[in-house]
């Protein structure tokens, strides 16, 4: 019946009866649906509040039946201010910006029991989820679904709701086909098939593994109306709860908390990262739900950028990518012009830049293959280093800014750099070259003087520097540009504010002359809109996520905004806990100055922290002084934690109950390959193709574990704010708002990529391609890359110059002379300022000579993937099982075992005065003398007596590393200034 | 030519190179083996303990002239096959397109055929009672997969399949330098590696600078000749970091000496060469 010729009331009338008829008819086929409408007997009334229309629904024994009326004393009441309103909201095709609207102007709502309320929204996004036909029927029986991760989008085979395999994905025939690049005289185009991180190829493992929490747990002697005993966390151990008494427990405390100490008790706090989605946890659903209760958030320092957002930012701004440069289509550049690429800190083949999978090795090879030269400057002889060949300068830990000052010492010597653009685009070249040639302190910055520095010989410090000096260059600072292990040094900051300067002196924008290592910047096309996981999903948070930017207008949703305005330092959490107080500088994102603005914890007029609610495990393996975090679980000053999570691991093992969550297999989310969004705007050009898909539920939930979307709607129901939470929306029904404020609309329909799972972005044609990044810059003309920044208000004209006050790179930082000139540890110029926490360390140096440096790790993303009885464990370079436990792996120099009575494969304690960590040492050449590698992040923090006072097993290596800041002026970590020694383990 | 000749049959080609121990191929195969059986093909895979495709890591010289190689291995599928012969009940056969199975049925509780593998490619599985190896994906070939999951998953271009016939196989391991694993034992196997060389043999390497005004300096384009016994075993010209270096050399192959020559200075050692050794940095005179 088509009802569009009929009026509004007419309508209206019939859809209420219809909706009966619905409810029946779906009851009958679907057994799902039965079993959910069976769930409650309850009553509800629909009606119109300016007109005579209502019926009322009664649901008993699974049955419903309806009458026509007004009946305001239903369980629920839901209620329109017209007709014409309430059909907006009943047709399937509903235009969300009506509802939004209407919900604003209070011309919707319901009242009455929430639970009920809900339970009704869940019966109506039954009738249509209930229906959808989604994934590919394989010959051998198996479904074939598609998901996305944080290492590459997947296909994933289930065979009676079991997943059988997990692979790559190979793109079909009709898939678009990848781009070209034509470069000196060869063809390049990637391989039609999309690459996958070993930590997603080992994801199955983590899926369907014994560490997997199945059902809500409370700590045994954890009473929320008696004895709490916090001193036990950590140590006691867990019963089994309902999930109707554990989001009981959680509602009444987070009621109990507010009313007992006001706004700001509540603290909130995630790992960097999630498991993949827009929708899922990280930067929607956890926000849309924290800020509805009102919280105190961890306010996260630029954990993989510090060095970039502390120091390289104030030379020529970027702040929206947090200091680091931008990269369109520089792979084609480089192919087509470079010499030669310098890989400072840089090992893109273990940290896949970020989220990238294996893409860009198939660029890299294409560079070999043409014969571009290669240097590595690291401490570690790294995985990139050791595929593409080419020298290795293992300099000593934190001394990266001695070498690149005597390189600069050598193009000022000699002339070997861009004269007119250092004259036309840079400002205060000549007030730094007095410091370089030392002319300011008397100690010119010569290949010989970096030589006690850096351990690197004066003669391969010279050749770089002639070499870099007369040929085309490509310098990749970090995997992905910005990242990179030397800027989460003591002397980060420097290191990144030196490579702008050697860039700027070579002319960045020049044909291959830019930054990266073909990890970025692929001729993908940046103009089809998808939005990244940072554009904030369904988080309804326009101010503090990417929502309010990319998506106001597209994914229309009812606002949410967190009122409490105190925030903690993720870095000094357990000072704010244990001693009251602390300060901070923020991650700003909108101006060079935003991270000037010191704040204090508490905020004027709020409550100290009470209450910790927070998601997975992962800060005791990739915070620093991890054993603060320890002791911060067991102070009584936390009166009560709850942790979600879906693995029993790290700091769940910490709380007073948990809330089992399952992963991105075993719910609905919607996300594009390594799409970021947020500080790496268009990250997706790490990509050969652009992959879209539909993250299909693949597998019912494990256990009794949940979305989280579905355990903040159960914990926000008992507090009335459930409706208020999801908009009467399921999690399907999200996926495919997000789908319908896409350009995907444009180019498939929601069924067929519901049935197929991914859409590929056909790249431009080749003359359609972004222009290069830098080359307007270096050419004088205006911004032409795809990006909005600086903002117009940054800038003197529209799209002129860069977000410094100059507008030009400068040498001499305008906003540090404006901030601190006199900052010891951060000069208005770059300078060589020793690590405090290295060789000039004196007595602490002699006690524990070796440094250690604790890279992101390779075979494991963060915490996700390393532990949970893995497969990844089995990995020989990523864990050791040594009598039946797999310990992580240190790696030092043959010479510094041989001292220490050190041999292949024992287990040894790597200990400062900090704590220690139990390691399975591994001999190798692949650091120099003095130097110890392991990788940051263990997912396991298990130690052997009292937590935070003992050794630990599990191989957590931040116990170690230094909770002080780069500079005091910052939120910082310096994970890689780091004095340990080594000793065989005896035992306790 | 016999018509076993002709068959197409399944090899891989490995390319040492392009090995990044990124460990996939490792991983993909227990994603696939454990927790899944397929019968007829093989019993579920333990969850740990296997290593049906295993990948050993070899280090050569030191300094900032190392290299490291990775050669994954598993079972050769090898056309005349140890294996095969030992399984005297059939439990072990190989099929007309050279895959080699266990049958999981037969072979139950037969633990002796571990040892039958010389190249230590067949696993004990202690709950099935079964001994178990990397079978090619059989079971997913015959299914009309293209290539096995340790192809499909490595993100190098490392592993290549290919379904070709024994004679087709040996020209082009002729052509492009490919060789077996163990070719001493004849067995004939269908793992095929590139650049095998930087795994298993040894390479010597080095730095030669020189001083020139008043500071040392690396020379670029130093003629470097390697010699033993008075025959010239090779030479080449250093690059601009003033380095050097042999490879391809027999591990303990006995004694050499290098002699360097540029802008009439030179330097002259002699050395023993038993594994890659990084002779440091050498300064003409």
């Amino acid at each position: 019946m088509d009802l569009s010729s009929f009026a509004p009331e007419q309508q209206c009338r019939a859809t209420l009866l219809g909706l009966v008829q619905a409810i029946k008819v779906t009851s009958k086929t679907d057994k799902k649906f039965r079993e959910l409408v069976a769930k409650k007997d309850f009553t509800i009334c629909i009606c119109i509040r300016t007109e005579n229309i209502g019926r009322v629904y009664t649901f008993k024994g699974g049955k419903v039946t309806s009458k026509s009326g007004k009946d305001y004393t239903t369980d629920v009441v839901m209620e329109f201010n017209d007709s014409r309103d309430a059909m907006r909201m009943f047709v399937p095709w509903r235009d969300y910006l009506d509802v939004i609207n209407m919900a604003k102007l209070f011309k919707m709502g319901a009242s009455g029991n929430e639970t009920l309320a809900v339970h009704f929204t869940d019966i109506l996004s039954a009738i249509f989820d209930n229906r959808v036909k989604y994934g590919i029927k394989m010959p051998d029986g198996t479904m074939r679904y598609t998901n996305n991760t944080n290492g590459g989008p997947v296909f994933v085979y289930v065979k009676d709701g079991k997943i059988i395999r997990i692979t790559p994905m190979d793109l079909a025939e009709d898939d678009a086909e990848p781009w070209t690049i034509k470069a000196r005289g060869k063809e390049f185009t990637p391989t039609k098939k999309v690459t996958v991180s070993p930590h997603t190829q080992g994801i199955k493992s983590t899926i369907y593994s014994k560490d997997r929490i199945l059902y809500p747990m409370k700590r045994v002697d954890f009473d929320p109306n008696g004895e709490r005993n916090p001193q036990n966390r950590g140590i006691s151990g867990y019963e089994r709860i309902s999930w109707d008494e554990a989001t009981d427990i959680v509602a009444n405390e987070i009621m109990r908390v507010k009313e007992e100490h006001g706004p700001g008790a509540i603290m909130n706090g995630t790992g960097s990262h999630h498991t993949w989605g827009n929708l899922g946890y990280w930067l929607s659903c956890r926000i849309r739900f924290f800020n509805t209760i009102g919280t105190t958030y961890v306010a996260h320092n630029p954990d993989s950028w510090e060095g970039f957002y502390w120091g390289a930012m104030h030379h020529w701004g970027n702040s929206i990518r947090l200091g680091s440069p931008d990269t369109y289509n520089t792979v084609e550049d480089a192919l087509q012009h470079t010499d030669m690429i310098v890989f400072w800190s840089a090992d893109p083949e273990s940290t896949s830049g970020v989220y990238g999978a294996m893409e860009g090795t198939q660029r890299r090879l294409w560079a070999k293959e043409l014969g571009i030269e290669f240097v590595h400057i690291d401490p570690f002889y790294n995985h990139t280093a050791a595929l593409l060949g080419g020298k290795w300068l293992a300099n000593n830990p934190g001394t990266s800014n001695a070498m690149a000052l005597a390189i600069a010492y050598v193009w000022m010597q000699e002339g070997l750099y861009d004269k007119d653009f250092v004259e036309d685009k840079t400002e205060g070249f000549a007030e730094w070259k007095e410091y370089v040639l030392g002319n300011e302190d008397g100690i010119p910055k010569t290949p010989e003087w970096q030589e006690p520095e850096t351990g690197i010989p004066a003669h391969d410090v010279r050749a770089l520097a002639r070499k870099w000096g007369s040929k085309k260059v490509y310098l990749a600072a970090g995997g992905i540009q910005g990242f990179g292990s030397a800027g989460r040094a003591a002397t980060g900051s420097e290191w990144a504010r030196s490579m702008v300067c050697l860039m700027a002196m070579q002319g960045i924008g020049k044909p291959g002359v830019n930054m990266g290592c073909l990890q970025q910047g692929t001729p993908i096309d940046t103009r089809f809109f998808f939005p990244g996981y940072a554009e904030g999903g369904l988080s309804g948070d326009y101010t503090g996520t990417g929502v309010g930017i990319n998506m106001y207008q597209r994914m229309p949703q009812v606002m949410t905004m967190n009122p409490v305005k105190q925030k903690v330092p993720r870095l000094r959490i357990p000072e704010a806990i244990m001693d009251g107080h602390t300060t901070g500088y923020p991650t700003d994102t909108t101006q060079i100055e935003g991270q000037f603005f010191e704040f204090g914890y508490p905020a004027p007029g709020h409550s100290p922290i009470k209450m910790y609610y927070k998601y997975g495990g992962s800060h005791f393996g990739t915070m620093n002084d991890t054993n603060r975090y320890a002791r911060m679980y067991r102070h009584k000053n936390l009166e009560t934690v709850i942790n979600q999570s879906i693995w029993m691991e790290g700091e769940a093992k910490f709380a007073d109950v948990i809330l089992p969550a399952c992963t991105n297999f075993e719910r609905w989310d919607i996300g594009e390959f390594a799409s970021s969004g947020g500080y790496i705007h268009h990250n997706y050009n790490q990509c050969n193709h652009r992959v879209i898909t539909l993250q299909h539920k693949c597998i019912e939930p494990l256990g009794e574990s949940k979305s989280d979307f579905e355990i903040f709607k159960m914990i926000a129901t008992k507090m009335d704010m459930g409706a208020y939470f999801t908009e009467g929306s399921s999690e399907l029904e999200w996926t495919k708002r997000l789908f319908y404020g896409t350009d995907l609309k444009d180019v498939t329909t929601w069924s067929k990529f519901l049935k197929k799972g991914y859409y590929i972005v056909p790249p431009p044609k080749e003359e359609d391609r972004d222009p290069v990044s830098w080359r307007w810059y270096y050419e004088g003309r205006k911004k032409d890359v795809p990006e909005m920044n600086p903002l117009p208000a940054d800038t003197t004209k529209f799209f002129e110059g860069l977000q410094t006050q100059s507008g030009k790179i400068e040498f001499v930082c305008n906003s540090l002379k404006r901030f601190a000139p006199d900052d010891p540890e951060r000069p208005v110029m770059t300078k060589y300022i020793p690590s405090w926490e290295g060789t000039h360390s004196g007595e602490l140096y002699e006690k524990y000579p070796l440094q250690l440096i604790t890279p992101h790790s390779r075979y494991s993303f963060h915490t996700m993937m390393d532990g949970k009885d893995s497969h990844i464990n089995d990995i020989v370079d990523h864990r050791v099982e040594i009598d039946g436990y797999y310990y992580w792996i240190v790696r030092l120099n043959d010479k510094d075992a041989e001292a220490r009575g050190i041999t292949q494969n024992q287990i040894v304690e790597v200990h400062n005065d900090r704590g220690s960590v139990l390691c399975a040492a591994q001999l190798t050449s692949r650091v120099p003398k003095g130097t110890v590698h392991s990788y940051e992040s263990s997912a396991l923090y298990e130690p052997i007596g009292e937590p935070g006072e003992s050794p630990d097993r599990g191989g957590s290596m931040n116990v170690l590393t230094p909770s002080r800041p780069i500079i005091k002026k910052s939120h910082s970590t310096a994970c890689n200034s780091c004095l340990v020694n080594i000793r065989v383990w005896e035992g306790e | 030519m016999t018509t076993q000749d002709t068959k197409a049959k399944w090899n891989l080609v490995i390319d040492v190179d392009k090995c990044e121990n990124c460990n996939n191929c490792f991983l993909a195969d227990k994603d696939e083996y454990c927790g899944n059986t397929f019968p007829g093909y093989t019993e579920e895979q333990p969850r740990h303990g296997h290593r049906w495709i295993d990948i050993k890591r070899r280090e050569r010289g030191s300094g900032s002239l190392i290299d490291v190689a990775y050669l994954p291995t598993m079972c050769n599928q090898c056309g005349d096959a140890t294996c095969v012969k030992a399984a005297k009940n059939g439990e072990i056969y190989q099929r007309e397109d050279g895959i080699v199975i266990i049958d999981p049925v037969k072979a139950k509780g037969k633990k002796e055929l571990v040892k039958a593998c010389p190249y230590g490619h067949i696993w004990w599985n202690e709950e099935k009672e079964v001994p178990q190896k990397w079978f090619f994906d059989a079971h997913l070939l015959d299914a009309g997969w293209k290539e096995p999951r340790c192809v499909q998953s490595c993100g190098t271009g490392a592993m290549q399949s290919l379904k070709v016939s024994d004679s087709e196989m040996a020209s082009k391991a002729e052509r492009e330098g490919l060789e077996g694993l163990k070719p001493e034992i004849k067995n004939k196997p269908r793992v095929w590696y590139k650049n095998l060389h930087l795994f298993m043999k040894e390479h010597v390497a080095g730095s030669v600078v020189a001083d020139a005004n008043g500071v040392t300096d690396c020379v670029d384009g130093a003629e470097v000749t390697l010699k033993q016994g008075g025959d010239v075993v090779a030479s080449l010209k250093t690059d601009w970091f003033g380095d050097f270096k042999f490879d391809k050399l027999e591990p303990n192959s006995g004694t050499y000496s290098i002699s360097i020559a540029a802008e009439g200075k030179s330097y002259s050692a002699d050395f023993e060469l038993k594994e890659s050794v990084n002779l440091g940095v050498l300064k003409l005179s």
